[in-house]
């Protein structure tokens, strides 16, 4: 573990109206590192991920990625810079082919522009050749399961399962140092959660990438976790390795209620 | 591990019954399904190529000025269609104020070459010009509705269209000058220059028929460039846009300036097809950009599949074509009885049905003529129109009063109607009952209310032909069936 810091959030809040959602939250993910968030429904995990993403601007508070504030920037532009996420309800390109929903997420970081595509100029091509064999790669990280037919399928054409790896697929096709994965095992049997787990390991352990993940499936968090940070109400309650953290007792009142721990 | 045998069929949970799923798809025998999947095979390019020599060929066959001016018309109308595909299609963008940026190509046109300002630029930097002032224009437009969506964008677009009906209506006095000459438009505008040669727009008293070769070259040109655009970095992320804005966004396309691009190219498209009507016309007038003229190139798009270069190409060559065929009663009386016919052959197939509806309404049309012939001879003395046998027969089988009394009009038009919805509320023999009487009414509102007045017939009928149409296909004739939600 590289140790330094490749994601910082610095008293971050965010508030809709008078409805302070985040409030004044510290968070911090090193190079090389999977942390997860956890916390209830309402905890404010995926405004996390807006707001480190671009959809919503913090209201206070500074977001620096790479030692750059990225606060305040267009979400395409913070793509570019090396932040690609999923999403907790799928956002695919639906009607457009498996291979291309890949190849469009390379927008970023490719150059040809319209006139040079009209002109079909050889750079232009030569790039375009790269898109693809690019795509076909990020797509055989899979296994056999998004290669070969399925590349020309439409993407609701693929199950469930599928359709969330293939947004993995298209997140890592964006050349990010960084995923963010929004519950990438929610509604996926034992087994194939059970290959998630791997496969988030595999992503930071071959694809070099740095993972902040927010998952409910508990086996998934101890599974990938280095480290483990508990939301409620927009504030940090815990952090710490997945014992600390499943142990402490404000974190085990947050999912049972009040009183829980003392019971207990 | 086996390899998968015809016996054993695919494994199921290695998804091989997917992947085999071509296998599985429907596919005719014999012959039929041979040329099928050989016509399945062919390049587009050779597709364009056929059809754009047939369209070369078509002045040899037609010596008539009119049948190679409605050529070049159709021409237009498939540039514009084109046009508007980019935005609508394949950006996903409501833009209703498409018709404004043809207007623009127009009038830039006119600008440069005509004795409005004295200047008379030649033709190759006259169309260029107006297809970058006609994208500026477009990109313009696109800046302050690039954080719209759907109906708000569609309303910010139509005012701009607004905005441009009223200021070249209201031009002849622009801050005290004379720019656009309001109403009265432009005239004396500069034909087509090429290599320092005029193109004169009539050649022997008739339409120039090297106008018709200019506009299918530019037609070839646009196809080709924007089908390259679509299958590239730029064509991906309009896509991609289109299919999910926030989620393109989110994967670092630029959605914002993708938005202009699109309207950008759009309008470009729409100002070169302005140039050329321009330069053939002679004139610019703002008459010409008319809401209607919008409505009908939306309905090009729509019918022929937005997103689908071809499609939108069909679509433009069926629209133009029937609208000028509807205009001329013994074509559009033998149009409207076979699209008739082959919609029966189309819901029916062949079948005891189409029998008992086909030889109902035919012995009903007999019953009711004889009985309303023989209680006054005056309900079944008209003429019918010109129209050679067919309506010969069709005064044989139809009634056409001599004289039609006011309320026929009203009463029989809202009856059909009425019946046409009741219709699609019953089921079984009931429906097949009623679609006699139906289909009747429908021949009689035909024969005495409509094709005595083509210019609103031509209309209703591309409404109700475009009804069909979406009924059966809703993502048009060659649109790709899409998924909205999963």
């Amino acid at each position: 573990m590289a140790g330094t810091r490749l994601l910082e959030l610095r008293g971050v809040s965010m508030a809709f109206g008078g409805l302070s959602v985040i409030d004044g939250l510290d968070l911090h993910v090193d190079e090389d590192e999977i942390l997860s968030v956890i916390g209830p429904n309402g905890a404010g995990k995926t405004t996390l991920f807006n707001l480190v993403t671009g959809v919503y601007e913090p209201t206070g508070g500074d977001i620096v990625f790479a030692g750059e504030s990225i606060k305040g920037l267009e979400p395409h532009k913070i793509t570019q810079r090396g932040i690609a996420r999923t999403f907790q309800t799928l956002r695919l390109f639906l009607n457009m082919s498996v291979r291309e929903n890949v190849m469009a997420a390379a927008y970023g970081h490719t150059k040809a522009g319209a006139f040079r595509s009209i002109l079909r100029t050889p750079g232009q091509r030569r790039e375009e050749r790269e898109i693809r064999a690019a795509a076909e790669q990020r797509l055989a990280f899979f296994g056999e399961r998004l290669t070969g037919y399925r590349w020309d399928q439409p993407a609701y054409s693929l199950s469930y399962a599928n359709r969330r790896r293939l947004e993995i697929a298209r997140a890592t096709a964006t050349n990010a140092r960084m995923l963010l994965l929004d519950e990438p095992a929610a509604g996926m049997n034992p087994k194939e959660t059970h290959e998630i787990t791997e496969l988030i390991a595999k992503l930071r352990d071959e694809g070099g990438f740095t993972i902040l993940v927010i998952e409910h499936d508990m086996h998934v968090v101890e599974g990938i976790s280095d480290r483990v940070v508990a939301l409620d109400h927009g504030v940090k309650i815990a952090e710490g390795s997945f014992e600390q953290v499943a142990t402490d007792p404000r974190v085990v009142e947050a999912y049972l209620g009040t009183g829980a721990a003392e019971r207990k | 591990m086996t390899e998968p045998n015809e016996q054993q069929g695919p494994r199921i949970g290695k998804d091989e019954w997917v992947a085999r799923h071509g296998d599985n798809r429907d596919r005719r025998a014999g012959v039929a399904g041979t040329i099928e999947e050989r016509l399945r095979n062919v390049p587009w390019w050779a597709w364009l190529a056929l059809f754009t020599g047939i369209v070369c060929l078509l002045p040899i066959g037609f010596e008539s000025g009119y049948v190679r001016r409605i050529a070049f018309d159709t021409v237009i109308f498939m540039l514009l269609a084109l046009g508007l595909n980019v935005v609508v299609g394949w950006g996903g963008l409501l833009d209703l104020g498409y018709v404004a940026f043809f207007g623009v190509g127009a009038y830039t046109y006119a600008f440069l070459s005509s004795d409005k300002f004295d200047v008379h630029l030649p033709s190759i930097l006259t169309i260029p010009l107006a297809c970058v002032v006609g994208g500026v224009i477009g990109l313009l437009v696109g800046l302050p509705s690039r954080r719209l969506v759907g109906d708000y964008l569609a309303i910010v677009t139509l005012f701009f269209f607004q905005i441009f009906l009223t200021v070249t209506n209201n031009g002849e006095n622009l801050f005290g000058t004379d720019v656009t000459g309001g109403p009265n438009g432009i005239i004396n505008v500069d034909p087509l220059s090429l290599f320092g040669r005029e193109l004169p727009v009539s050649a022997d008293g008739i339409f120039n028929v090297a106008y018709l070769y200019v506009a299918l070259g530019a037609f070839v040109v646009v196809y080709v460039a924007l089908r390259l655009v679509d299958r590239s970095r730029t064509g991906r992320a309009w896509r991609s846009l289109r299919e999910d804005a926030l989620a393109a966004e989110l994967m670092g396309m630029p959605v914002s300036w993708l938005k202009l691009m699109a309207f950008a190219f759009g309008a470009a498209v729409a100002a070169l097809a302005g140039t050329l009507v321009t330069a053939l016309n002679g004139s610019v007038f703002p008459q010409s950009f008319e809401f209607p003229l919008l409505i009908t190139i939306f309905t090009m798009v729509i019918l022929g599949g937005a997103g689908s270069q071809a499609g939108v190409v069909v679509g433009a060559i069926l629209i133009s074509v029937l609208l000028e065929v509807l205009r001329e009663p013994g074509d559009a009386r033998f149009l409207f009885y076979t699209l008739g016919l082959l919609g029966l052959f189309a819901a029916f197939r062949l079948s005891v049905r189409l029998a008992v509806v086909l030889g109902g309404t035919l012995v009903f049309g007999l019953i009711a003529h004889a009985v309303a012939g023989s209680v006054d001879d005056a309900w079944t003395a008209g003429a019918g129109g010109d129209g050679g046998r067919l309506a010969d027969w069709a005064v044989h089988w139809v009634i056409v009063p001599a004289d039609l009394a006011a309320w026929v009009t009203p009463v029989s038009y809202i009856g059909l109607v009425s019946l046409t919805l009741v219709l699609t509320l019953l089921r079984g023999w009931t429906r097949l009952a009623l679609l006699v009487p139906t289909l009747y009414l429908a021949a009689f509102v035909w024969e005495n209310v409509m094709l005595p007045k083509p210019e609103p017939t031509r209309f209703v009928i591309l409404g109700a032909l475009l009804v069909a149409v979406m009924v059966a296909r809703p993502a048009g004739l060659l649109g790709e069936k899409r998924v909205e939600i999963v």
